[in-house]
């Protein structure tokens, strides 16, 4: 789970890392009125899970209260990666000496956590772990050691950081790392990391992440979540315990564990088609499970076919035709359902499933093919061998 | 041969007496694995199908001859499961559960690896050594024994992948999911190890996913041991996640996509499989190749 800036702020200076005067808006008038509190320039920041916000705009400065509200108008209701900005953080405007990279999450190769510092902070971080890896700094975290001073030191040393300021990097790097276990974060970052033109040492922006498997022993960030945060489909799949993401295309697809449904896009794709999601039921789904991830996918109004390929394992095929059927009892589908089903009970499935009207294939490779013929015939009838309705990345293959 | 189990490991299952512990226990004494012991704290001398069960690992160890484990734990007590397994001296643990925290498996591996076991998982399908035993969940009837290893971070596309194998004809000697989760026990690599030695296994298949780069590191490994390796990459397609921060691009770069890891393989001259049903093909081929090399 992702935190807004403001709340891993809040978090952060609860741990005693400074963080600047700050308050949340929700409109323009509000905005108007704390810079006007502020008495001096401000920063407006949209408040939206996604990175990249700097770029897309959603990051501007005013010189004063006039400035600030008409700045607010334009970022308020503004689009950034398909979220709408519903409310903004005005903070006072730092003046920067310096910015700095500091972070830790897991390495998956090294199977450990990793702390990061980097005297290369600000937008373009990506771009230097890319080109220049070593202006990064790493030590990874034994997870049965406490992290020691020194430790943070060697990591300091190599990421020269003014020696004035050395104190208050240990002391923040050692802030962080208590967050990053107490709650336990797969992401805990300041970037930028700024020294200001006094000197002094400050957050300038947050971001923290919450292992979505733990959230049931953090109860203090789960309040956190808000409606909004969401796309409406994934947030319902969310409830049902789906993993869904939506796409561009217009086949949905269903299927049982991620590296199924991946492969089953791959194929679909290969075969010329459009997949307009991703949803995994999970591994043992039962016959409501199935049911809600029809129905999701289904509501998607681009879906012009569907595709279910499941592989029984745990799983049972039976379950799998039962939700179906369930599903197909008060929904009026109007768009053609491809099956496959093998595996754990997979004749009881297909008979099942053998009497309502949808169209059986044998195996995923045929599922796929014949799902995008369909779609192909419904949206496209004219030219039924036109070229590949989605735009697949030529390097891909 | 075959490598980490076969018909003579003793297993012991922790979290028997659950729903899906006693299941698949079914399971896998139906495939014929010597399930010789069961652990679930508070329910030591009772039986769970037959099978005595324990308080402790310990006990299975001593009293049952344990020498392997299968973890069926719910999540929030997995990976304590996993460090008394460790603990009590058992070399492989598979396990299967779903969901652990990561902060909890991060201390989990690190015991496991400071003490020299083979920790398959977590989210893992287990493990299959095919005709022989299987610690997991994999459905038991789509092996056939052969001289194909699989190695897989997916669970049902592991299962998709064997059956077509099965019904090519190219059968299997162990198939090992190591887990989709972002840290787990063993990686690509040990495994790969692991078949390098077995003198059964003729050719590995390696199906990689989006996500980390451990099959970059597996290719290089692959290239120096000289096995034939098959590999078969998922989410060539897969949507690029609205991700937060800028540490996982730093920690995994550009190196985490599927095209990455494709390049990665092509470059060091390991065939790359573009659909599921042509893994099988590519198997053929480094089969005949090494068959042809043993004869001059």
């Amino acid at each position: 789970m992702k935190l807004h800036e403001h709340q891993a702020k809040d978090i952060l200076s609860h741990y005693h890392v400074p963080i600047p005067r700050g308050e949340v808006a929700r409109d323009s008038r509000e905005v108007y009125a704390i810079a006007q509190k502020f008495g001096k320039p401000v920063a407006i920041k949209a408040q939206v899970l996604v990175g990249g916000r700097g770029k897309a705009g959603g990051v501007k400065l005013a010189d004063n209260p006039d400035h600030a509200e008409s700045r607010a108008r334009e970022i308020l209701g503004m689009d950034i990666k398909g979220l709408m900005v519903r409310k903004v953080l005005v903070e006072e405007a730092l003046s920067i000496a310096q910015e700095f990279y500091m972070g830790i999450t897991n390495d998956r190769t090294a199977r450990r956590s990793v702390m990061m510092l980097s005297a290369m902070g600000g937008m373009d971080i990506e771009e230097v772990a890319h080109s220049t890896p070593e202006k990064i700094a790493k030590l990874h975290l034994d997870p049965n050691r406490p992290l020691a001073d020194f430790q943070i030191r060697s990591l300091i040393y190599g990421a020269n950081v003014p020696p004035r300021n050395w104190r208050d990097f240990v002391a923040i790097a050692r802030s962080l790392h208590i967050i990053f276990t107490a709650l336990d974060a797969s992401l805990v970052e300041i970037n930028p990391l700024v020294i200001t033109g006094e000197g002094s040492v400050i957050a300038g922006d947050a971001k923290i992440v919450v292992d979505d498997n733990a959230l049931y022993r953090q109860s203090g960030v789960s309040g956190f979540q808000e409606k909004a945060d969401e796309d409406p489909l994934e947030q319902r799949a969310r409830e049902k315990g789906l993993h869904y993401v939506r796409l561009s295309g217009n086949i949905g697809i269903i299927g049982n564990g991620a590296g199924l449904v991946m492969t089953t896009l791959d194929q679909v794709s290969q075969e010329g088609g459009a997949p307009a999601n991703f949803l995994d039921v999970g591994g043992g789904a039962k016959s409501d499970v199935v049911k809600a991830a029809l129905e999701i996918v289904s509501s998607d109004p681009h879906v012009e076919g569907i595709f279910v390929n499941i592989f029984g394992g745990i799983t049972r095929c039976d379950d799998v035709a039962n939700g179906i059927i369930q599903a197909l009892s008060h929904l009026k589908l109007e768009c053609p359902l491809v099956f496959r089903l093998s595996g754990t009970n997979e004749a009881e499935g297909k008979k099942i499933l053998g009497e309502a009207n949808l169209i059986p294939a044998a195996s995923m490779q045929e599922g796929a093919r014949r799902i995008v013929d369909l779609v192909k015939e419904r949206t496209e009838p004219e030219s039924i061998a036109a070229a590949p309705a989605y735009d697949v990345p030529a390097e891909l293959y | 041969m075959a490598i980490l189990v076969n018909r003579e490991t003793r297993v012991v299952v922790q979290g028997i007496t659950g729903k899906e512990g006693e299941f698949h226990t079914g399971q896998m004494l139906q495939y014929g694995t010597k399930v010789v012991a069961g652990v679930t704290p508070g329910k030591g001398g009772t039986t769970a199908l037959g099978v005595p069960v324990y308080n402790t690992v310990k006990e299975a160890v001593a009293k049952g001859g344990a020498n392997a484990s299968v973890i069926f734990v719910p999540a929030p007590f997995a990976a304590d499961a996993v460090l008394e397994a460790v603990d009590a001296g058992i070399k492989v643990i598979a396990c299967i559960t779903e969901g652990i925290p990561v902060h909890d498996m991060l201390k989990a591996v690190q015991a496991a690896r400071e003490n020299g076991v083979y920790l398959i998982g977590p989210n893992c399908p287990g493990i299959v050594t095919a005709g022989e035993t299987k610690l997991g969940i994999m459905p038991g009837h789509i092996f056939s024994q052969g001289e194909v290893g699989l190695i897989s971070r997916s669970g049902t596309l592991t299962y998709e992948v064997v059956n077509d194998l099965t019904l090519a004809g190219l059968g299997q000697t162990t198939c090992v999911g190591i887990g989709g989760d972002p840290i787990i026990g063993c990686t690509f690599t040990d495994i790969l190890k692991l078949f390098v030695q077995d003198p059964q296994t003729k050719a590995v298949v390696l199906i990689g996913e989006i996500g980390g780069t451990d099959e970059q590191d597996a290719a290089r490994f692959v290239r120096e041991s000289q096995l034939p390796v098959v590999a078969f990459f998922a989410g060539r397609v897969a949507p690029e996640g609205k991700t937060m921060g800028h540490a996982g691009a730093i920690v995994g770069g550009k190196g985490e996509t599927v095209a990455a890891k494709i390049e990665a393989f092509k470059q060091l001259g390991i065939p790359v499989a573009d659909t599921i049903y042509e893994i099988k093909i590519h198997l053929w081929e480094v089969l005949n190749k090494r068959r042809a090399g043993a004869l001059r």
